[in-house]
């Protein structure tokens, strides 16, 4: 299938004003982090529809199959499959990535993945450690079959941990983590992120970033709270950049797991700040936002100063066109809007 | 696993003067299997007894007229294969090294069997030892053993295979057909065995499929084809047993289809009485078991005796375990730590908020 024409540069608000110093990317640390993971782990193997030696629809794989001969290999269209022979291979002993080519494409792997993988340590006892790798979000014209963020379904299912990170450093350090796990990871790596964010280097250890599944303060503020993840973390931050001029300083948590979730950096956040926007570029509809605001709502209501509120994608199947789909999921701009909405609460 | 059972060494020490060497194995490995079906048919009739007096929870599906092609499976895989078994696999389940003690602790929910009331009745097995634990969507499992198969390529194992059984109404699914797809890709050692029971639950074959014989789709595939004779025992063995060994050979996936009829409802609660009586009556009909009895007796690698004297041990073992298990604790909500994740660190020492 065509690859999507690149994120238009300039639609993505890059992290503060930092100038990118050197040249690793979201999409090379996801690469690195396999190269790593193959080098290191003998029990480590990639299955993926085009990652052998054209090295995937993105790149993630470029030069693995080379280097790590029979090691990354080519799956046939066959997305159930797929995570069922990751499974099988998982309980075997094996370190299994798959790489879905899109994450919408994931829907046809779902019933292995929330019936199967989920459930075998609750009900069997035997652990099924496999990293289901899915390129997510939208770009521009990328339409309604490439552009899905599914972390709020698979949050859904216990048994599940479902990472979302936003920092080319996490992206390196986390999917290493997810390796490492001995629970089925779905990692959802945000292909707008792949090309436009850089970082100067990667972190040597894993040990040198946060711990698994502890929130990450994005930006430190007193008079609001937004809670993102993934991609929208940068709209967020520059949203926050954007209401400095406003006279606020806004708090951005930028959740880095979405299951499990870190309720309590969240609570301690809007303790400081009394006030909570969500952003989630999913819909909205029993999303991870809307679990955001549930404990929030209900561990935190005390700490509130005013309704807690939510941006998310519209509920449309995400649009073609760019001038839609600009509209379609919230940006630096309507999270702005939104801010100013909750502070005049 | 292993399996103890004292009927099945005392059976095996008669008869052993004449023949060559393959007809005793061939009758040693007959023997064999009868008795497994036997543990499975008296087994399982325990098991609906057990749901109609009301001490079974939830559903009972059982295997009576399937035993003979599953226990040929069964009977021919040894430790280090990789076994994932489906609804009316009972015998095969047992010859693959399962158990009697805890299929009743399954079926009886006892917090002491392997799936400890998380699940219940089929959906048992220990993965680990290569004996998975079936999904409930058909087809799933095909795939499934198929990367147990890679990991043990990725170790360099050779001679294992990997065995799984579905019905014909199972090979209608996207999984079965993505996982025969990827087994004829990879040249997997996996053998699938088809049972052709005539009805999914009550659909008829006329509303599962239009092809005119499903070994058919063996070609399709680009994989070996095997037709057996799913009642009859000693031809289940041997069509199987050759199965089993292509794949130990390197020779690649094996599909093996059999036809067959199911002489239960699809489970305890259904009376199957869409199966037309004339069908029943037809040789497809025929029950299994006896037909293994009369053969192996007309071969004289069993007697009546014999064959009367396992019933009896058989059925005295079911009594036994059974009324062990109902004795055995239910699973204690408090003492259950509500955590579906097995990496130490999560749910127990993060503390967050409830994962």
């Amino acid at each position: 299938m065509p690859l999507p024409p690149l994120p238009l540069a300039g639609t993505l608000s890059l992290e503060g004003s930092r100038e990118p110093m050197s040249s690793i990317t979201y999409l090379e640390a996801i690469r690195l982090a396999q190269q790593r993971a193959l080098k290191e782990d003998p029990r480590v193997f990639i299955y993926g529809q085009d990652i052998g030696v054209f090295g995937g629809a993105f790149k993630a794989t470029k030069n693995l199959a080379k280097e790590f001969p029979g090691r990354v290999l080519d799956a046939p269209i066959s997305e159930d499959a797929m995570v069922g022979l990751a499974i099988g291979a998982a309980v075997e002993g094996m370190r299994p990535i798959v790489e879905m080519q899109f994450a919408d494409f994931s829907t046809c792997g779902f019933n292995q993945i929330v019936n199967q993988a989920a459930t075998l340590h609750y009900r069997t006892g035997t652990h099924c450690p496999i990293v289901v790798r899915l390129p997510s979000g939208g770009t521009p014209g990328s339409g309604p079959f490439h552009s899905q963020s599914m972390e709020a379904i698979y949050a859904h299912y216990p048994g599940l941990v479902v990472m979302t990170p936003a920092t080319v450093e996490d992206a390196y350090t986390m999917l290493l983590e997810a390796i490492e796990l001995e629970d089925p990871v779905i990692f959802c790596e945000h292909k707008f992120l792949y090309y436009h964010l850089k970082a100067e280097n990667l972190p040597a250890t894993v040990g040198e970033a946060l711990p698994f599944g502890k929130a990450r303060i994005a930006r430190p503020g007193r008079d609001a709270t937004i809670v993102a993840y993934s991609a929208m973390v940068h709209e967020a931050l520059a949203a926050a950049e954007e209401l400095i001029q406003d006279g606020y300083e806004i708090e951005v948590v930028d959740l880095r797991t979405v299951r499990p979730i870190d309720t309590d950096t969240i609570l301690a956040s809007v303790a400081r700040t009394g006030r909570l926007l969500v952003v989630g570029e999913a819909w909205p509809w029993g999303g991870v936002a809307a679990e955001v605001i549930a404990r929030v709502a209900t561990e935190g209501f005390g700490l509130l100063d005013a309704p807690p509120q939510r941006l998310n994608a519209k509920e449309t199947p995400v649009p073609y066109h760019p001038a839609l789909w600009g509209t379609h999921r919230p940006t630096a701009s309507s999270v702005a809007n939104s801010l100013r909405q909750l502070l005049e609460l | 696993m292993t399996k103890a059972n004292s009927t099945k060494t005392k059976g095996s020490q008669t008869k052993s003067s004449e023949g060559s060497s393959a007809v005793t194995v061939a009758r040693d490995l007959s023997r064999r299997a009868y008795l497994t079906m036997l543990e499975a048919r008296l087994l399982e009739e325990k098991l609906a007894a057990l749901y109609r007096s009301g001490k079974i929870v939830g559903g009972v599906f059982l295997g009576r007229g399937q035993e003979a092609l599953s226990v040929a499976l069964g009977v021919h895989l040894r430790r280090g294969d990789i076994y994932a078994p489906l609804i009316r696999d009972q015998a095969g389940r047992l010859a693959f090294g399962d158990t009697t003690l805890d299929t009743l602790r399954t079926y009886l929910g006892s917090s002491l069997g392997s799936m400890r009331g998380r699940d219940g009745n089929i959906h048992r097995g220990r993965p680990s030892e290569g004996y998975h634990a079936m999904i409930s969507h058909l087809g799933a499992m095909v795939s499934t053993v198929c990367g147990g198969l890679v990991a043990k390529r990725f170790r360099g194992e050779k001679g294992a295979v990997g065995a799984t059984c579905i019905g014909e109404g199972g090979t209608s699914t996207g999984s079965f057909h993505e996982g025969m797809n990827m087994a004829a890709v990879e040249n997997l050692p996996l053998v699938v065995v088809v049972a052709n029971n005539q009805y999914s639950y009550s659909t008829p074959n006329d509303r599962q499929f239009a092809c005119s014989d499903l070994l058919s789709k063996a070609v399709g595939y680009g994989v070996a084809g095997h037709r057996a004779v799913g009642n009859d025992l000693v031809d289940c063995l041997g069509v199987i047993g050759e199965a089993v060994a292509a794949a130990r050979r390197g020779e690649g996936p094996q599909l093996v289809v059999a036809d067959l009829l199911r002489l239960v409802g699809h489970g305890e609660h259904d009376d199957a009485s869409y199966i037309p009586e004339a069908m029943k009556k037809s040789p497809l009909g025929r029950d299994c078991l006896e037909l293994a009895r009369h053969s192996l007796i007309e071969r004289e690698w069993l007697s009546h005796e014999e064959a009367d004297s396992w019933h009896k041990a058989v059925e005295k073992e079911v009594e036994e375990t059974a009324s062990k298990v109902m004795r055995e604790p239910a699973p204690d909500p408090s003492e259950e730590d509500w955590n579906a994740f097995a990496s130490p660190s999560l749910g127990r020492n993060l503390k967050l908020g409830g994962i």
